[in-house]
């Protein structure tokens, strides 16, 4: 039977099994959208596209599986470029479904014409422009496979109008072979038994964890070998989640914001595992004085990732979870030979020794809230096991920090970009994947307001997103830059006109709660979470309160301020 | 170091702008830059010519087989191979100098490709410290105009 590039593209998309769609009509997608009504998936109305693709995203992070959205030619298009590279930072599966020109059209500069291969190719792992209907289904099945294999990431297919409109045979490509495009997953078994050799003689082992343990699925494998062998574990903010947060070996993050445990562990070990990470320049430091007592062991699906800031000694091009499965098959019967716990005593005494001496901690006010505290109540009254979403800056810090993470794929934040305005539309996203799951946007005063007009989409779908934004009447992290490295230089940082959130959250018909007192917060924090429905809650917590431990950029990991 | 990279390519639109658009978003250099067909018509080569020292040249090797489209990359530098670029050259010959032109283009094997009354147009082809060569002794005469062709190159068969 013959169909029509639009009806192909949503038999397409059932066939991936896309249970939701992100997205804003337009001009150039109008054919799609005209059959909407008839598609396999839920359609989601956003109200800006940017939302669309933070959305799809969230949905990706918090589900494991590919996140998709549409949008029209033009702005409809450009305005996802700043959430398609927010995913390509991250390694985040979304495919992007972009309206375009006729092809008659394009490159004339007709009316929303842009050429978004073009803009994005260097933030998409890929992507495609449509030029003949029969190429579509082809494309598509591409374009989901690309996203999700590998190191995964955004893909972005281009949609001319006359191609959704032109009628082929529908042919579903069965499996999708590319000569130019074939990820390594499995370990080399030499490389193995070297690394698992190297753990067995460390005598100061730690695990550097990263967002591709949560990609991979390698939590449980990870958590069986910090457990079995006794090596402490610190994660990078993408990691969050990757191993318990109330477990003894757990040290919190490390880094700029990391924990001082943690940032004198990776200082003193003599073996490093990382593992899904990419020693980034937050977690580094100055990467000459990282990690210099190490042997370091690197896994990533990504051959780019190793040797690309530092050098390392044992390279593991593989899915990390094959990796870590590996070393356990390796490792699992030197148990009987190895006293790992009695091996690592010393080392694991003077970890701990660190965490007391330094633990994260913030000094209690009793007339201002503190903005910790709020997260720490946060985490009380939901036991641990809400989908946190956080904007970019203190808020984010701050939730990474003291929300102690059990579970991975419950931490959606914007790690490589630092995109204000992630949060709210993320979590959104996170909810249509997880409905019974308590899904919060911890936020800032500031980055709340770059995708506010979300709350629309959030009451239409009836979504129970509770919002809490960490009030401070800046933005903070900049502010706190200032204070530290600028001479309290408050240039443009102080956010002195703003919305009544409470009254904003009600001419969206969500429901909102201002808090002001210390005392006050526990109870209405409760009532809030209990309310149903999206809820915003305004939280006036104290103005200059700073992040720390922090590590001025460029500095060495040990070279923290404390609070 | 300079180091010259075979880069096999699926023929299709774009792809050179991925590969430029890698180089330069990232900070590589490219120093020359050739794209031809091959026997198989949906394949492209691309010669690059970069420098860099080693950790930037694994990583730009690293890259181009990351990109999707990208089939093949070989580093022709770390194996025996057979590297050309070829160039056409326009000099002023006056009457004084033309004998000694035409001495030059005869010990270096080039070919003189066009003639008038003041100017000579040479192709030459070699590696690129022979074309360094011929254009540092031509330089003198005047070089009016050049046009080069980028280096192709080839692995050797025996590589023992």
């Amino acid at each position: 039977m013959e169909l029509s590039g639009a009806q192909i593209l949503l038999e397409c998309l059932k066939r991936e099994g896309v249970e939701v769609v992100f997205g804003f009509p337009g001009g150039a997608v109008i054919d799609i959208y005209n059959e909407l009504p008839n598609a396999s998936f839920k359609h989601v109305l956003v109200r800006h596209e940017q939302a669309a693709i933070h959305a799809a995203d969230g949905y990706a992070r918090a589900s494991g599986k590919v996140g998709c959205c549409l949008v029209t030619s033009g702005p409809g298009a450009t305005n996802t470029v700043t959430g398609i590279a927010t995913a390509y930072m991250d390694s985040i599966p979304v495919v992007i479904l972009t309206g375009q020109v006729p092809t008659p059209l394009i490159g004339n500069d007709a009316f929303q014409e842009v050429d978004i291969v073009g803009i994005t190719r260097p933030c998409t792992k890929h992507n495609y422009l449509v030029k003949d209907v029969k190429n579509l289904a082809h494309v598509i099945r591409q374009a989901f496979f690309i996203a999700r294999s590998g190191r995964p990431g955004p893909v972005l297919v281009d949609l001319p109008k006359d191609v959704m409109q032109t009628k082929t045979e529908f042919v579903w490509p069965e499996d999708v072979h590319m000569r130019s495009y074939n990820p390594n997953y499995k370990p080399h078994a030499g490389q193995i038994r070297k690394v698992a050799q190297l753990i067995r003689d460390a005598e100061r082992p730690l695990i550097y964890a990263g967002g591709g343990v949560i990609s991979s699925h390698a939590h449980e494998a990870l958590t069986w070998l910090a457990q079995n062998l006794h090596i402490p574990v610190t994660a990078t903010l993408m990691g969050l989640g990757c191993f318990p947060g109330n477990d003894k070996l757990w040290l919190g993050m490390l880094g700029m914001h990391g924990t001082y445990a943690a940032n004198m562990a990776i200082n003193n070990a003599d073996f490093v595992l990382a593992v899904g990470a990419r020693f980034d320049d937050r977690v580094t430091g100055k990467v000459s004085t990282f990690a210099p007592k190490a042997t370091l062991v690197h896994v990533d699906i990504d051959p780019t990732s190793i040797q690309k800031n530092v050098s390392v000694h044992v390279p593991l091009v593989a899915d990390c979870r094959l990796a870590l499965e590996a070393l356990k098959e390796e490792l699992e019967p030197s148990l009987a030979v190895y006293d790992f716990e009695e091996g690592h005593r010393p080392w694991l005494g003077k970890v701990a020794a660190w965490a007391k001496e330094h633990p994260l901690t913030y000094k209690p006010s009793a007339e201002t809230i503190k903005p910790q505290h709020v997260v720490e109540v946060l985490h009380e009254l939901t036991h641990g096991d809400a989908i946190i979403a956080t904007e970019v800056g203190q808020n984010q810090m701050w939730a990474a920090q003291f929300y102690k993470f059990n579970k991975p794929n419950a931490f959606l934040s914007s790690g490589g970009l630092g995109t204000m305005g992630y949060g709210f539309p993320a979590a959104i996203g996170a909810q249509f994947a997880c409905p019974d799951r308590m899904v919060i946007d911890v936020a800032g005063d500031g980055s709340i307001q770059m995708n506010i007009q979300e709350l629309a989409t959030s009451v239409a779908n009836k979504l129970g997103i509770k919002i809490v934004i960490l009030n401070n009447g800046f933005l903070g992290m900049v502010r706190q830059w200032q204070e530290l490295f600028y001479k309290r230089n408050y240039c443009e940082t102080c956010m002195d006109a703003q919305p009544d959130f409470v009254k904003l959250a009600e001419a969206y018909g969500a429901k909102g709660f201002r808090i002001s007192k210390t005392a006050e917060l526990r109870r209405v924090l409760q009532e809030a979470l209990d309310t149903p429905g999206t809820v915003i809650v305004d939280v006036l917590v104290e103005r200059e309160e700073n992040v720390y431990p922090m590590v001025p950029a460029g500095a060495s990991l040990t070279d923290m301020l404390l609070v | 170091m300079r180091h010259t990279l075979s880069v096999t390519v699926e023929n299709e639109p774009g792809v050179l702008s991925r590969v430029a658009g890698l180089f330069s978003g990232r900070g590589f250099n490219i120093e020359s830059l050739n794209v031809g067909p091959t026997l198989d018509p949906g394949a492209s080569v691309m010669t690059v010519t970069t420098e860099g020292d080693e950790q930037i040249i694994e990583q730009i090797v690293k890259q181009l087989r990351k990109l999707i489209t990208v089939i093949k990359v070989v580093d022709l530098t770390e194996m025996k191979s057979v590297l050309r670029e070829m160039i056409l050259l326009k000099v002023n010959a006056c009457d004084a100098n033309r004998a000694e032109i035409l001495r030059t283009v005869d010990i270096f094997r080039c070919k003189v490709v066009d003639v008038s009354i003041d100017e000579i147009t040479i192709e030459a082809t070699g590696n690129h410290e022979k074309i360094e060569a011929i254009i540092g002794l031509l330089n003198r005469f005047g070089i009016k105009e050049i046009s080069r062709s980028g280096m192709v190159a080839m692995k050797r068969s025996m590589q023992g």
